[in-house]
């Protein structure tokens, strides 16, 4: 069997998710092993004309990346939304609580009636073409980018959690979020993240996006035990979430 | 000899974010020379607003992967400037050190695994892995030493989420330290590796020369990135942060549609080369004798010796986290919790990223809600003086042709190690 021929685009991002696939070091070369990449812009100069697999980083902020996503997916066989800014349109929905006049006017000042300045409120990648398989995270996890890239590669299923952080926090012995006063959404994000920033002593601002499985009732008590309202928990959820009809 | 070009690079390679070169030449007559940026604008300024203090370096983290402890620290310096708060010499050393191992991550990454491949005629660096294995192998050594330091004091490699107003949400323990410490001490035969390598290579860069304002923060105590005033080699008078707009002076341009800065020239150039250009003198051994490996000189003006002083610098921040490693051991690692409490007011963070000069500019109301922001990054700061750059190489290297003039103006955007996600401030447009 040919190796399949991957492609790596992106959007409007940080492209701290394509640093992790970098950061895979030697591990690259034994995915090298299995698929072969075709055109990286970050990383390689060089380009092609196909491709197998289409990964693409970042969320769609204009109509000319719409189309630019929607020519990408014609050609691709597969799909991959890599990282929240193309699962579920990540940071860059914050935009999407103001007026994109507004919003022009408020970075750009008097230059934001310039017609190349247009923006329309942020998409994930899934709002505007199909996607075949979902890397979440702020930034990604290298390991589960390798262990998704291997399943698309043979065929497999990926398994990735429906269940909230809390489990996985639990599973670390750390001190609940809520027992220093704090709101964390862990009761309420996805897992699969090995609760990374509860054990580095921090609250979970929800960049998996919203657990398939979360456990509302559980999380109600959780507030009103710690004195907590749904108001608080949503504030923060504005921040990977904005569109969360959509994250789920 | 030829002396008419028509190049145009649409999304220039190996770089972080897209930029498009566009120039033309008939019969020696330079008509069209553009550096410009079709990168999607994010907004960040806009979306700040409204979000709590404690958000705030969660959200402008995410301004550029490359940079994210850079923003990151910027960001909770200016809060803590708004909201009155002190912090340790403990925490300030920590985070010193973390933001060292951004800027090795950073360098290396920039000089090993974008520039190298241009130095050895390659297009990445994948057939890099088989022509120079070993050097590779040292390469991905030193920068996964970089991840390594962010990962264990920043909680993850990219993005930290230990540092917050006020101190560190999770200490290293003394353990960590020490190994840390190790980590860096068996790096330094390595980074000798790499500037062996890079020198052996460095008659490749373009001789190419152009005077012009360098700009970074300068600190009485050590070659800094992270404390001080901002400092000009056009001048020996110093400005404090909280004046920054002072020093950008940013403005729209006539024949561009992308805002540039200028302070006493045209243009400035911000990144290593300029905090080299300033404190060189503060540069400690090892980091000095590099120097004097490439013949690195203060006053430097080839913009290609960017990747030079990066090396240098590697050398440098590596040398100085063994020092800052023992200082913390000597006294011990002391346990502290972050404190802060909301008040409105207003704050400036000002830090060297690894491509050069950050400025972040935070308002908060009452109950600590941000309602004004202002992001100057170091990319947009170079900008201008990329296209002068451009503008001054074009007619004298014109004879080259097409083909070598299109590789080399490549390789001077790269040479910036641009990091055009973190546009703010740019407009986007297509002029070809």
């Amino acid at each position: 069997m040919s190796k399949p021929k991957v492609a790596i685009f992106d959007f409007a991002c940080c492209e701290g998710c394509q640093l992790q696939v970098v950061n895979l070091e030697e591990e690259i070369l034994d995915l090298l092993s299995v698929v072969q990449p075709v055109e990286w812009r970050e990383a390689m100069s060089e380009k092609s004309d196909t491709f197998d697999v289409a990964i693409i980083e970042g969320s769609i902020t204009r109509r000319e990346d719409e189309e630019r996503v929607r020519a990408i997916r014609e050609r691709a066989k597969v799909l991959v939304a890599l990282g929240a800014c193309a699962t579920v349109g990540g940071i860059n929905k914050l935009k999407n609580r103001f007026a994109m006049e507004e919003v022009r006017r408020c970075v750009y000042d008097a230059a934001a009636d310039m017609p190349h300045l247009d923006t329309y409120p942020t998409k994930a990648v899934g709002e505007v073409v199909k996607v075949d398989y979902q890397v979440h995270g702020c930034p990604i996890s290298k390991k589960e980018f390798g262990y998704i890239l291997r399943c698309l590669v043979t065929g497999k299923e990926p398994f990735v959690p429906t269940y909230p952080v809390c489990v996985e926090c639990k599973m670390q012995e750390n001190v609940c979020r809520y027992e220093f006063n704090e709101v964390c959404l862990g009761p309420v994000t996805r897992a699969g993240c090995g609760a990374k920033c509860p054990s580095a002593g921090f609250w979970c601002f929800g960049c998996r996006g919203l657990a398939e499985d979360p456990n509302v009732q559980a999380a109600r008590e959780v507030m009103a035990e710690y004195g907590k309202t749904p108001e608080d928990l949503q504030g923060r959820l504005q921040l990977f979430n904005g569109g969360k009809e959509q994250a789920s | 000899m030829t002396k008419s070009v028509d190049i145009g690079v649409h999304h220039v390679t190996r770089v972080e974010g897209h930029g498009n070169i566009r120039v033309r030449a008939r019969d020696g007559v330079v008509e069209q020379v553009e550096w410009q940026v079709p990168e999607a604008p994010r907004f960040f300024e806009a979306m700040v607003r409204g979000q709590s203090w404690e958000d705030i370096q969660t959200i402008v983290s995410r301004i550029c992967g490359i940079c994210s402890v850079t923003h990151s620290m910027a960001a909770i310096k200016a809060v803590e400037d708004a909201m009155g708060v002190e912090v340790s010499e403990q925490t300030d050393r920590l985070r010193m050190l973390l933001h060292y191992g951004e800027q090795i991550e950073s360098h290396v990454l920039h000089v090993g695994y974008l520039v190298a491949p241009d130095l050895l005629g390659q297009k990445s660096v994948v057939p890099l892995v088989a022509s120079h294995p070993e050097q590779v192998k040292t390469i991905i050594r030193a920068h996964r030493l970089g991840n390594h330091i962010m990962e264990v004091l920043g909680g993850r490699m990219t993005h930290p989420v230990t540092i917050k107003p006020g101190g560190f949400s999770k200490l290293p323990t003394e353990e960590t330290l020490r190994d840390l410490k190790q980590r860096l001490e068996a790096v330094v035969p390595d980074l000798q590796v790499i500037a062996e390598l890079v020198a052996s290579l460095a008659d490749r860069l373009p001789k190419f020369q152009r005077e012009t304002e360098y700009v970074a923060l300068t600190h009485p105590d050590h070659y800094t990135f992270y404390h001080g005033r901002i400092a000009s080699t056009d001048t020996k008078e110093t400005v404090d942060v909280h004046e920054f707009e002072s020093v950008v002076n940013e403005y729209v341009h006539p024949q561009s549609t992308a805002k540039w800065t200028r302070w006493h020239r045209e243009s400035y150039a911000v990144g290593a080369l300029a905090r080299f250009n300033i404190n060189a003198g503060q540069l400690l051994p090892l980091a000095a004798k590099t120097a004097r490996l490439f013949g690195l000189q203060r006053g430097a003006c080839n913009p290609f010796l960017n990747n030079v002083a990066q090396v240098v610098e590697t050398v440098q921040v590596v040398e100085h986290s063994i020092q800052l490693i023992d200082e913390l051991l000597t006294r011990g690692i002391r346990p502290e919790t972050p404190r802060a409490t909301p008040r409105a007011g207003e704050g400036v963070g000002c830090v060297e990223a690894p491509r050069g000069i950050l400025f972040h500019r935070y308002a908060f109301d009452e109950n600590g809600r941000c309602t004004r922001a202002n992001i100057c990054i170091p990319t947009g700061q170079n900008h201008a003086n990329i296209q002068k750059d451009f503008e001054a190489f074009v007619p004298q290297f014109l004879e080259h042709g097409q083909d070598q003039l299109r590789l080399w103006m490549e390789m001077l955007v790269r040479a910036y190690d641009p990091c055009i996600s973190c546009s703010t401030h740019y407009l986007q447009v297509e002029f070809v």
